[in-house]
């Protein structure tokens, strides 16, 4: 059977327990190996824990080690007989916001873990704020540490019934909540035996079994235009494919479909992957499409169907994550990038800054700092063939980019 | 007739081929000059791949590089040869010895090629012009890789500097660079050693013979089975034997340590690998051992 993909990231501040928690998914899981390992118990008696840390086999950098703090998105990979694990490992850290929004944006699935004995934090909540803006579609609220609670049901109803009256607030259309105990193994990959209660998956199965398949939009085709292909070699003179990743919609051969920003209609002549020709294309495949008409395509356009195609626009509504230490503020030009679109930005207006623990929209603030998200009003040079966020995670996604330092500075969603 | 989402699905291995596709489509684009590091390995080669269905029917838009450090296995320089000719592309190779007579390394009798490889590669890349650097360094290979940003900004040193990584966010990658900085770029980041087996057992790619179950004289050197080579003179001690053993991964070939096995052919391979309870650099890279982070270090220098 062939495997499929979970993407997730975790989210929970330091001493909620998730290095121990992935710690143990890559363990049970038999992810971790003997010479990994063997670093590990060898620092950490270096360092002289009384304990194997098992962040340390995360915290890949020198001076994450020396600071013992998760400074940046870790990657790591696991997998069961049928599916792989891409775990997006953010740090809890001071400079939440950024890297879970790094994280996040890539995620099918988020992980936020609570400790049974302090119920929800402000972090917590925070974690869920940000999980359901980017529109993680799955989020799994682990309550850990219920060891520590004598694997009481009550505790697990009390923070279960709380999480979810705040989550009727936010966008959250799939919740789990498990009770775990990272530490001991409780409902991680084996059942507990100490929580007769719960009836519920363990956390392995829910990542296991839980659906992403569905998550894609296959109505609305969207196709950005990455890379024209040309070879002008003799057995294929006169080929001309446009190359790029399904963003959206199921495209055919003999679709009529429409390029972008042109307006331009044609047919779908042929689809390739490599060396042949297949009957539909989806997302995310990465795919070739020939057109029967000799149209002008380039990268940046975008190939859709003729009655539903994005809206190019120059005035951008968008929610704004800020990255960087400068704050963002009205009349400033930075570089956008947009699918593979690009093209350069003007802040006209910043409505609102929001907070993200009490979800208050303060409308005072005309700036973002680092870490703040805000709702942002941007002029562009050159239309954008955009999506709201919540239609298209693709095609309603952008960064901004500083153009003296060339560093990326902000994350775009495309507002409704 | 209705189709449901159960019919769009992908398998993994179809989605990190569509996704390093889409990366190397990516840097092609807004690169002017990029490059392919072409060491001949098994990652590499599945690299290679990606990139001629990334721009098929046209050939790869771009040449390859590769670091002759004059320690590889022949039969990797074999199939490396093969592959350049079948794919028509640009092969520029630097070598260690060139960079050696021409000063811009210094062979002292101590540090190891590995290092050496360093310099060597940055030159070749200033000398060049070469704006991008498509890699095949894999997220798991190791904790300072698993670290790594797709796109990897280096600085006009060639350094990367770990601390100042640019957030990567979506498949929204950011190629800016300023005169004399270029880009590392690692098209197959989220694969496994596993997936990259699965995938050349699935497609049925032609790779160096070193990876199968051979006889091979060998002798142990700090826990490792190094292959006997006039290039690498014996140490008090030291025996030879001739055993089974295959490779796991293709580098210098006086600190690379080969496996015992009897895996010879892909499936078997893959069942091994599978099973492995070390790690692919652990079992065979003497080259990271020489601190904690050694990888780390060795990258911000430059190292691919």
């Amino acid at each position: 059977m062939a495997m499929d993909l979970l993407r997730f990231a975790t989210a929970g501040s330091v001493d909620d327990g998730k290095s121990t928690l992935i710690g143990r998914l890559l363990f049970d899981s038999k992810s971790i190996f003997t010479d990994q390992l063997e670093s590990v118990e060898k620092t950490s008696l270096d360092k002289g824990h009384g304990y194997v840390d098992l962040s340390l086999l995360t915290d890949g950098l020198r001076s994450e080690r020396e600071q013992g703090i998760t400074i940046d998105v870790a990657y790591r990979y696991f997998a069961t007989p049928n599916r792989k694990f891409i775990i997006a490992d953010t740090p809890g850290h001071v400079q939440y916001t950024r890297n879970m929004v790094t994280g996040a944006s890539t995620a099918d699935l988020g992980l936020v873990l609570v400790d049974a004995r302090h119920g929800l934090t402000e972090q917590s909540r925070r974690h869920a704020v940000l999980l359901s803006l980017l529109r993680v579609p799955h989020l799994v609220l682990c309550i850990n540490k219920m060891d520590l609670v004598d694997y009481s049901q009550e505790v697990y109803n009390k923070i279960s019934a709380e999480f979810t009256a705040f989550a009727t607030k936010l966008n959250i259309p799939d919740l789990e909540v498990i009770p775990i105990s990272a530490l001991k193994g409780d409902n991680v990959v084996t059942r507990s035996t100490s929580m007769d209660w719960y009836s519920g998956p363990t956390l392995i199965h829910h990542l296991e079994h839980v659906h992403v398949a569905s998550d894609r939009d296959l109505v609305d085709v969207r196709l950005p235009v990455q890379y024209v292909i040309r070879p002008k070699s003799d057995d294929h003179h006169d080929y001309r494919g446009y190359a790029g990743q399904v963003a959206g919609g199921v495209l055919k051969p003999g679709d009529e479909v429409m390029v972008l920003p042109s307006g331009m209609t044609s047919k779908i002549a042929g689809i390739d992957l490599f060396d042949r020709e297949i009957s539909e294309a989806f997302p995310p495949m990465s795919v070739t499409v020939r057109l029967e008409d000799d149209v002008d395509v380039s990268r940046g356009d975008m190939i859709s169907r003729v009655k539903n195609a994005p809206e190019p626009s120059q005035d951008i509504d968008a929610m704004i994550c800020w990255m960087t230490n400068a704050p963002l503020r009205p009349r400033q030009k930075l570089a956008i990038k947009h699918t593979s679109n690009s093209g350069r930005a003007l802040i006209k207006d910043i409505q609102y800054r929001l907070d993200v623990n009490s979800l208050h929209r303060d409308l005072e603030t005309k700036e973002l700092g680092l870490n703040e998200i805000g709702r942002v009003q941007l002029r562009t040079t050159k239309p954008l063939l955009c999506d709201p966020y919540s239609k298209n995670r693709t095609t309603g996604s952008f960064i901004l980019i500083d153009e003296a330092t060339g560093v990326t500075v902000g994350a775009g969603m495309i507002n409704d | 007739m209705t189709a449901t989402h159960a019919d769009y699905r992908l398998s993994q291995l179809d989605q990190l081929e569509a996704e390093s596709i889409h990366i190397f489509r990516e840097a092609a684009a807004e690169f002017e000059k990029p490059v392919l590091m072409f060491s001949g390995g098994k990652d590499s080669i599945v690299m290679l791949r990606l990139a001629e269905k990334a721009f098929f029917p046209a050939k790869i838009p771009f040449p390859v590089l590769q670091i002759d450090n004059g320690l590889d296995f022949p039969e990797v320089a074999e199939t490396r040869d093969r592959w350049v000719s079948r794919l028509g592309v640009r092969l520029v190779i630097a070598s260690i010895d060139d960079a050696i007579e021409r000063g811009i390394v210094v062979d002292d009798g101590k540090t190891s090629r590995n290092r050496l490889q360093t310099p060597t590669l940055l030159n070749a890349i200033e000398e060049n012009g070469f704006t991008a650097a498509f890699g095949g360094g894999r997220r798991d290979e190791e904790k300072a890789r698993a670290k790594e940003r797709v796109y990897s900004h280096r600085d006009e040193f060639g350094q990367w500097d770990p601390k100042m990584q640019r957030p990567e966010l979506w498949s929204l990658y950011n190629g800016r660079l300023h005169e004399g900085e270029h880009m590392r770029v690692f098209p197959i980041s989220n694969w496994t050693e596993l997936d990259i087996w699965d995938y050349i057992g699935r497609e049925n790619i032609e790779i160096p013979q070193v990876y199968f179950a051979h006889q091979r004289r060998v002798f142990e050197r700090d826990g490792m089975l190094l292959t006997e080579t006039p290039l690498n003179p014996l140490r008090e001690g030291e025996v030879v034997t001739e055993r089974t053993v295959r490779y796991r991964t293709c580098g210098d070939m006086t600190l690379t340590g080969c496996v015992e096995s009897t895996a010879s052919t892909i499936p078997e391979i893959i069942e091994e690998v599978a099973a492995a309870r070390v790690t692919e650099r652990g079992a065979t890279r003497g080259d990271d051992r020489f601190s904690e982070a050694a990888m780390e270090d060795r990258k911000k220098e430059g190292y691919f």
